[in-house]
C-alpha cells in the first residue's frame, strides 16, 4: 500500500485525530527559513511538484519535498522538522536546478537539517544526523576526514548489527589498501580551529565542535 | 599549464586509484600539478548539515591557502578538485562568498582571526573540465596509442559535478565525458541515468534506499550493453563498485559491472601500465579489456 | 422528372468530396460518384479530396463551361461552412448561383454513422434527393438593403464606453443608452486594477468625460431601450428616458440641493458603495458621475411619498433645475447597427449560507471590499469593519458562485486576479495576515502570473482547498471573537481551522438579471448559462445570429477589463464594416406573396416571429417585408390559400426532393455491398 494507514487492529478504541489549529503554527517560519536558505524565493513556491518528481529519493520520504515546502511556507514548523525528507536529501541538487521558481531547495533542506539538530528534533539513533555530527567533530580535531573511522563509529552508534553486514566489504578494502585506520592530520590544526571558533564567536557562541 | 591540486580526503584511501591514474595521465600530458600544502577537509555535505558558516569557513581556508600558494609559487589561480563533492563545496563557497555579502563578511572575519585572507581570485576546476576544455580532445586523441575499439562505456557524471552550478556542462544532459570516450576510440552508450544520484552517503546510512539507487544505475547500464561504467568522483565509484555483492545478495540477482574512473580509461588508451593506473585497486578490474589491450599491445 | 430551366433539359454536375478522411473514412465516395453518374440528367459525376479547395472549385466552373451544365450538386460538409463557396464557384462558371444544391454527407452521414455500408447508402439517398430537387431550382437575385450609419450602444460600462468612443472617433453618430443615472458601470466602483495596480477611476473617468463631451455621442443615462423594430441596417429603437426630476440642461452638479434635503444624513443604501454607506433621496452617485447631474429617487423622496415635503432642495437651487413634475420621455431613433454591452451582475453570496454572508457582519463580498479600500469609499479608504475593528487576519475565499454545479458551473475568470489584487491592497492597508483559499489559480493574462508570483513573495498565504464553512463556532480560546474558516489544506494534506477577522467572498460573474428580456428585445440568443451567445465562439466572437447586432464585454461571458475593451473595439469595428459597406446583401430564401391568391385573412400576420408581414388595408392583402423575413417558412405553411411561397423552398422543389428520396435505389448502382 502506498499510503500510511492506521493500524486498525491496534486502534479499535481510539482513532487518530488530524486537524491543525492556527495557534499551533509558527507563521514566521517560512520567512525565517527563506532568509536562512538564501532564498526569499521559497515563498514563491507554486506547488508544482517538480522537486518531488525529479528527486531520486522522494519515494522513500514520508513527505515529498513539495509538501515540506508547503509546510514550511504555512508555518508547520514541527511537522516539517520531523520529516524523514530532510534527512534523506542526498544533495543531488536536481530539484534546485529544475525548480521553475528558482528556489534553492537543497539549501532549504540543509537549513531544515540544521534547525532540526538545533532543536533536537531527530531520532537519536537515526544514522544520518549521527554521521554528520561525527564527521563534523572528526574534522574539527584533525582537519581531515578518515572514512574508515567515520563509518565504524557510525555503525557502532546506530546499528552494530549492520556493521557485520558491511564487514566483508570493509575487510576487502583494508586488504587492498583502500581503507586505513590511519588518521591524517593537517599541520596547522590550530589555525583551522581558530577559524572555526571565530565563526562561533562571530555568532556569539562559545567555541568547540559545534555541540 | 600549471594547476594546483586539491586531493580531498578519499584520495589516500577509497579513491586511491583515482589519484594514481589522474596524476599518471597528467604526467603523460606533461602537465604540472602542485598539491595544495596543508589542505583540510572540504566539509562535504555533512558539515553543511550542521553549521553552514563553518562549512563555508572550512572550504574558504583551502581557497585562501590556494590563493597564497598560487601567488608565491607561480602555480596559478586554478585548483583542480577531482572529487565531485569537494569540487561542489569549493565552487559553492567561492560563489556564495561572491554573491552573498552576509556570508562574505562572516567568513572574512573568521579567516582574519586565523591569520588568513582570501580575495576571491581562485577558480575551482574539475579534472574532466581541464582535460576536455583546457587540453582539448584533439590533443588527447593524438596522444592515444591504443584506441579502445569496440568498448562500450556508460559515462556516469553523478550530481555534484554538474549541479547546481553547471560550470562546464549541462546539469542533466552533460556530454563532456561521452565526447572524451569517443576520442579514446570507445563507444559511449546513450544513458538517461548519467546524472541520476548514486545516493551519496545514504548507501551507508539508509541502505534500503542507497543500495536501490545504485542497483538501478548498474542494471540499466548493463541493459544498455555497457562494458563498464565510467565515474568522475570517488564516492560515486565506491558506491557503484563496492556494494555489488551486497546488492546481489539482497536482491537475489546477478549484478556485475566494472566501475572505472575516467582517468583510468584515458590511461589505458595512452598505453600506461595497469599498476600506474591503480587497476589492482578495483574490486572488478575490466580484465577482458586489460587482456585484450595487452594482447593488442603485443601485436603492435 | 420535369425540367424547369426554361425549355432546356437539366444537365447536372455532381461532385462528392472526401474531406480528407472525414467523409471518405466512412463513406465509399467512389461508389457514390458512380451511383450519381447513373442518375437521370447527371452529365458529370466526380469525387475529389477537397472540393472547397481552389482546384475543386475550378473543376466545377470548368465543367459548367465544357459540359454546358446548368445545375450543380455538391455532396460535402455543412452548408453553413461552404454553401457560399460553392455558389461563388457556380457563378464563376457562368450560372446563377442558386442553380445549386448542397448535400451534407459529413455532419449528417460520415460523422454519425459507424457502418460504412449504411453511411454509403445514406449518402446515395441524399444525393438522389438533391439531384431530383436541383432540377427545379430557379434563378434568384439577392436583395441589397442600405445600412443606416448611426449606431446604438446599450450599456455605459467600460465596454459600452469604449465601443461608443471608437465609433464616434471614426466619425459615426452614436447614441449611448445607460440604465443607471451615470455611466461607468462596475469599473467605476473598483479601487485599483490588476495587475498594474493603476487606479480604476484614474483611467476610467477621462473616458467618461470624453463620452459626455464628444460631439458624435448622444448620451442618455437613466434610460432603457423598450422596443426594437426593423432589421439589419434599418432599426427603429424606442428608448424610455426615466424622469430624474432634475433638468439635465440646467443642473451643474453643485450638489447644494443635496445639502439642503430635509434628511440631514443619508438614510438609504448607497448603490454605488455597494450598500456600505447611506445616501439621501436626492443624490449624485459619485463625485465623477457622468453626467454630473443630480437625481431624485421617487421611491424614497418624501415629496413623492406623501406630497408634504417642504422641498428645501427646490428653494436652494438657484438654477431652477429641480422639477417634480418631470415625466418619462419616450424617444425614437433610427440606427443601422446595435452594440450590446449590458454587462453582468455579481453572484448573490447569500445563496451560500455556509459562508455567512448577511449573517456575520465581517463577511464581505469582493465588490464591497473594492469600495471599502477606496479612498472615496464609505470609510475614506480606511479599512474599518462593520463592527468598527481593523482586521489583523483576512481570509479571501475564491470561486464563490463559480465552478460549482450547485450554483454556476463556469469559471468567472476574473476572481483569481481580483482576489490577488485585494490581497495585496488589504495587506498594504492593514499589514494583516491574508489567506487565499483557492481551487486553482488562474492567472492566464499578460503579466498576471508575474503578479501572482509577486503576491507569493509578499508572503500572502495560498491554501489550496475549497472552504467548507465560515462559522463563529469556536473550538479554542484563540478562536474567540473570530470567524473560523474550515478548509482542507490539500497541499499539506491536513484539515485546518483558520480564525480570521474578515472574510472576503470572491463572488463570480452572472448574466444581468434582465439578460433574457434584452435577448428577446434584440432577437438574439443566450447560451445555456444565460450570457449572450456569439455567432461563433472562435471566428465570430462579437457577432450574434441577428445581423447588425453585436455584443461586447461581460454580457457575452465573464471578462476582465482588458478583454472587455478589446471586445468592445472589435464590436465597433464589426459595426463599421457594415456601415462602410453601405448596404448588405440578404439571403433570397424569403417568403413572397402571390397576390391574386391572397384572401386577406390575416392569419399570417400574428404567426410571423419577425413581424415581417403587415396588412395592406387599401388592397386588403398581406404585404411581406423581405428585408425582415428570415425564411423560417411558418407563414408559408400557415397560409390557408397557399398564397405565400418561399424562394428555395418552392412546393415543387420540396416535393421533388421527397420523391427523389423515396424512389427506390436501382440494385446495380449499390456497388454490390448490401441490399
Amino acid at each position: 500500500m502506498i499510503f500510511r494507514h492506521t493500524d486498525l487492529t491496534r486502534t479499535t478504541k481510539t482513532v487518530p485525530r488530524l486537524i491543525k489549529f492556527e495557534e499551533e503554527l509558527d507563521l514566521g517560519f517560512g520567512e525565517e527559513i527563506a532568509a536562512k536558505a538564501y532564498g526569499q524565493k521559497l515563498l514563491s513556491c507554486i506547488q508544482c511538484g517538480t522537486c518531488s518528481a525529479t528527486c531520486p529519493l522522494s519515494h522513500y520520504m514520508d513527505f515529498t519535498p513539495r509538501r515540506v515546502i508547503a509546510m514550511v511556507r504555512e508555518g508547520f514548523r514541527d511537522e516539517a522538522l520531523s520529516t524523514t525528507t530532510i534527512w534523506l536529501c542526498a544533495s543531488c541538487y536536481s530539484c534546485t536546478t529544475q525548480c521553475p521558481r528558482n528556489i534553492h531547495i537543497t539549501d532549504v533542506m540543509y537549513t531544515l537539517k540544521r534547525e532540526a539538530i538545533l532543536r533536537g528534533r531527530y531520532p537519536k539513533r537515526y544514522p544520518i544526523p549521527v554521521l554528520a555530527r561525527n564527521f563534523f567533530q572528526g574534522v574539527f580535531r584533525t582537519g581531515r576526514n578518515s572514512e574508515a573511522r567515520l563509518i565504524i563509529k557510525l555503525y557502532l552508534q546506530t546499528n552494530p548489527l549492520d556493521a557485520l553486514r558491511q564487514a566483508v566489504v570493509g575487510m576487502k578494502l583494508f586488504l587492498m589498501g583502500r581503507m586505513s585506520l590511519r588518521q591524517d592530520r593537517i599541520r596547522k590544526i590550530d589555525q583551522l580551529q581558530a577559524l572555526l571558533n571565530a565563526v562561533d564567536s562571530g555568532n556569539g557562541k562559545k567555541g568547540g565542535a559545534g555541540k | 599549464m600549471r594547476y594546483l591540486y586539491y586531493p580531498g580526503c578519499s584520495a589516500a584511501t577509497t579513491g586511491k586509484a583515482y589519484e594514481k591514474s589522474l596524476l599518471a595521465i597528467f604526467r603523460a600530458l606533461s602537465l604540472s600539478m602542485d598539491e595544495l600544502e596543508d589542505w583540510n577537509c572540504c566539509g562535504a555535505t555533512s558539515y553543511m548539515a550542521i553549521d553552514e558558516t563553518k562549512a563555508f569557513a572550512l572550504a574558504a581556508r583551502n581557497l585562501a591557502l590556494a590563493e597564497e600558494q598560487g601567488r608565491s609559487s607561480g602555480s596559478g589561480h586554478e585548483i583542480v578538485a577531482p572529487c565531485s563533492a569537494c569540487f561542489l563545496v569549493l565552487t559553492k563557497t567561492n560563489q556564495y562568498l561572491r554573491d552573498y555579502p552576509e556570508v562574505r563578511s562572516r567568513i572574512v572575519q573568521a579567516l582574519d582571526a586565523a591569520g588568513l585572507t582570501y580575495h576571491g581570485t581562485v577558480t575551482v576546476r574539475h579534472p574532466l573540465d581541464v582535460i576536455v576544455n583546457d587540453i582539448g580532445l584533439e590533443r588527447i586523441e593524438k596522444r592515444v596509442t591504443r584506441r579502445l575499439k569496440g568498448m562500450k562505456v556508460a559515462c556516469y557524471y553523478g550530481c555534484q559535478m554538474v549541479r547546481p552550478f553547471k560550470t562546464f556542462d549541462h546539469a542533466f544532459y552533460p556530454t563532456s565525458m561521452d565526447r572524451l570516450v569517443k576520442a579514446l576510440g570507445a563507444d559511449p552508450v546513450d544513458w538517461p541515468l548519467k546524472t541520476r544520484c548514486c545516493g551519496g552517503t545514504l548507501t551507508g546510512t539508509i541502505p534500503e534506499a542507497g543500495l536501490r539507487l545504485n542497483r538501478l544505475l548498474i542494471k540499466d547500464a548493463v541493459k544498455r550493453k555497457a562494458d563498464m561504467i565510467l565515474t568522475c568522483c570517488p564516492l560515486c565509484q565506491f558506491n557503484l563498485e563496492c556494494y555489488q555483492d551486497q546488492i546481489a545478495r539482497e536482491y537475489q540477482e546477478k549484478i556485475h559491472c566494472p566501475i572505472l574512473y575516467f582517468t583510468q580509461l584515458i590511461g589505458m588508451a595512452f598505453g600506461l601500465g595497469d599498476d600506474e593506473l591503480g587497476m589492482s585497486l578495483l574490486f572488478q578490474p575490466p580484465t577482458r579489456f586489460l587482456g585484450k589491450q595487452k594482447g593488442e599491445a603485443a601485436h603492435v | 422528372m420535369s425540367k424547369s430551366n426554361g425549355n432546356r433539359p437539366a444537365r447536372i454536375g455532381f461532385y462528392v468530396c472526401h474531406c480528407g478522411h472525414n467523409i471518405s473514412g466512412t463513406v465509399d465516395v467512389a461508389a457514390v460518384a458512380r451511383y450519381a453518374q447513373a442518375l437521370p440528367h447527371v452529365v458529370v459525376s466526380r469525387e475529389y479530396k477537397y472540393m472547397c479547395s481552389d482546384p475543386g472549385q475550378e473543376r466545377i466552373a470548368q465543367d459548367i463551361r465544357e459540359h454546358a451544365l446548368n445545375r450543380i450538386v455538391v455532396a460535402s460538409c455543412s452548408p453553413l461552412l461552404h454553401e457560399h463557396t460553392f455558389r461563388t464557384a457556380v457563378e464563376k462558371g457562368g450560372l446563377n448561383p442558386f442553380f445549386f444544391q448542397m448535400v451534407n454527407i459529413r455532419e449528417n452521414v460520415s460523422w454519425v454513422n459507424e457502418s460504412p455500408e449504411e453511411a454509403t447508402e445514406k449518402a446515395m439517398d441524399l444525393a438522389r434527393a438533391a439531384v431530383h430537387r436541383v432540377a427545379f431550382h430557379k434563378a434568384l437575385e439577392p436583395k441589397r438593403v442600405p445600412i443606416l450609419p448611426d449606431v446604438l450602444v446599450v450599456g455605459g460600462g467600460i465596454a459600452g464606453i469604449h465601443a461608443a468612443l471608437t465609433l464616434a472617433n471614426a466619425g459615426r453618430k452614436v447614441v449611448l443608452v445607460e440604465r443607471e443615472p451615470t455611466i461607468g458601470g462596475h469599473m467605476a466602483m473598483f479601487d485599483k486594477t490588476f495587475p498594474t495596480l493603476d487606479c480604476a477611476a484614474c483611467i476610467l473617468t477621462p473616458k467618461m468625460s470624453q463620452v459626455k463631451n464628444h460631439p458624435n455621442i448622444t448620451l442618455w443615462t437613466y434610460s432603457e431601450v423598450s422596443k426594437v423594430e426593423g432589421y439589419v441596417g434599418n432599426y427603429t429603437i424606442t428608448v424610455r428616458r426615466k424622469p430624474r426630476y432634475i433638468s439635465e440642461k440646467l443642473c451643474v452638479g453643485c450638489m447644494e440641493c443635496i445639502e439642503a434635503c430635509i434628511y440631514k444624513e443619508g438614510k438609504f443604501p448607497d448603490e454605488f458603495n455597494a450598500g456600505l454607506s447611506r445616501r439621501k433621496p436626492i443624490y449624485i452617485p459619485f463625485p465623477q458621475a457622468t453626467p454630473q447631474v443630480v437625481v431624485i429617487d421617487p421611491q424614497t423622496c418624501i415629496e413623492f411619498k406623501t406630497g408634504k415635503c417642504k422641498k428645501s432642495c427646490l428653494e436652494k437651487c438657484d438654477r431652477d433645475a429641480i422639477d417634480f413634475s418631470q415625466k418619462e420621455v419616450v424617444e425614437e431613433i433610427r440606427v443601422g447597427t446595435v452594440i450590446l454591452a449590458t454587462g453582468y451582475k455579481t453572484f448573490d453570496a447569500g445563496r451560500l449560507p455556509h459562508y455567512g454572508y448577511g449573517k456575520y457582519d465581517n463577511v464581505y463580498t469582493s465588490l464591497e471590499v473594492e469600495r471599502l479600500v477606496n479612498a472615496s469609499g464609505p470609510t475614506g479608504g480606511e479599512l474599518i469593519l462593520r463592527d468598527g475593528r481593523r482586521p489583523k487576519t483576512v481570509g479571501i475565499i475564491h470561486c464563490v458562485g463559480s465552478r460549482d454545479r450547485n450554483t454556476n458551473r463556469w469559471c468567472s475568470r476574473t476572481c483569481c486576479m481580483y482576489s490577488l489584487k485585494l490581497a495585496h491592497l488589504l495587506k498594504e492597508h492593514t499589514d494583516a495576515e491574508v489567506y487565499n483559499f483557492y481551487i486553482d489559480i488562474r492567472a492566464a493574462g499578460k503579466s498576471y502570473e508575474e503578479f501572482y508570483d509577486k503576491l507569493l513573495e509578499e508572503n500572502v498565504h495560498f491554501i489550496r482547498g475549497r472552504v467548507a464553512e465560515v462559522t463563529d463556532w469556536t473550538a479554542r480560546p484563540s478562536e474567540e471573537g473570530k470567524l473560523v474558516i474550515r478548509v482542507e489544506d490539500t497541499m499539506i494534506g491536513v484539515v485546518r481551522r483558520i480564525p480570521v477577522d474578515m472574510v472576503v467572498l470572491a463572488v463570480g460573474m452572472e448574466p444581468q438579471f434582465d439578460a433574457q428580456e434584452v435577448r428577446r428585445l434584440f432577437n438574439i440568443s443566450c447560451s445555456t448559462e444565460g450570457f449572450f451567445l456569439e455567432r461563433h465562439p472562435k471566428l465570430a466572437p462579437v457577432d450574434t445570429f441577428t445581423d447588425g447586432v453585436f455584443i461586447a464585454g461581460a454580457c457575452q461571458g465573464p471578462k476582465d477589463i482588458p478583454d472587455s475593451v478589446a471586445q468592445a473595439g472589435a464590436a465597433a469595428s464589426q459595426a463599421l464594416v457594415l456601415i462602410d459597406s453601405g448596404s448588405i446583401e440578404l439571403e433570397p430564401n424569403t417568403a413572397y406573396l402571390v397576390e391574386e391568391d391572397c384572401s386577406g385573412c390575416k392569419s399570417c400576420l400574428t404567426i410571423c416571429p419577425y413581424h415581417a408581414i403587415s396588412h395592406d388595408e387599401a388592397r386588403k392583402k398581406a404585404s411581406i417585408n423581405e428585408a425582415l423575413c428570415k425564411g423560417c417558412g411558418t407563414c408559408t405553411a400557415t397560409c390557408p390559400s397557399g398564397a405565400i411561397r418561399q424562394n428555395l423552398f418552392e412546393d415543387e422543389e420540396i416535393y421533388s426532393e421527397i420523391r427523389g428520396l423515396l424512389t427506390p435505389m436501382p440494385a446495380e448502382a449499390q456497388g454490390g455491398e448490401s441490399c
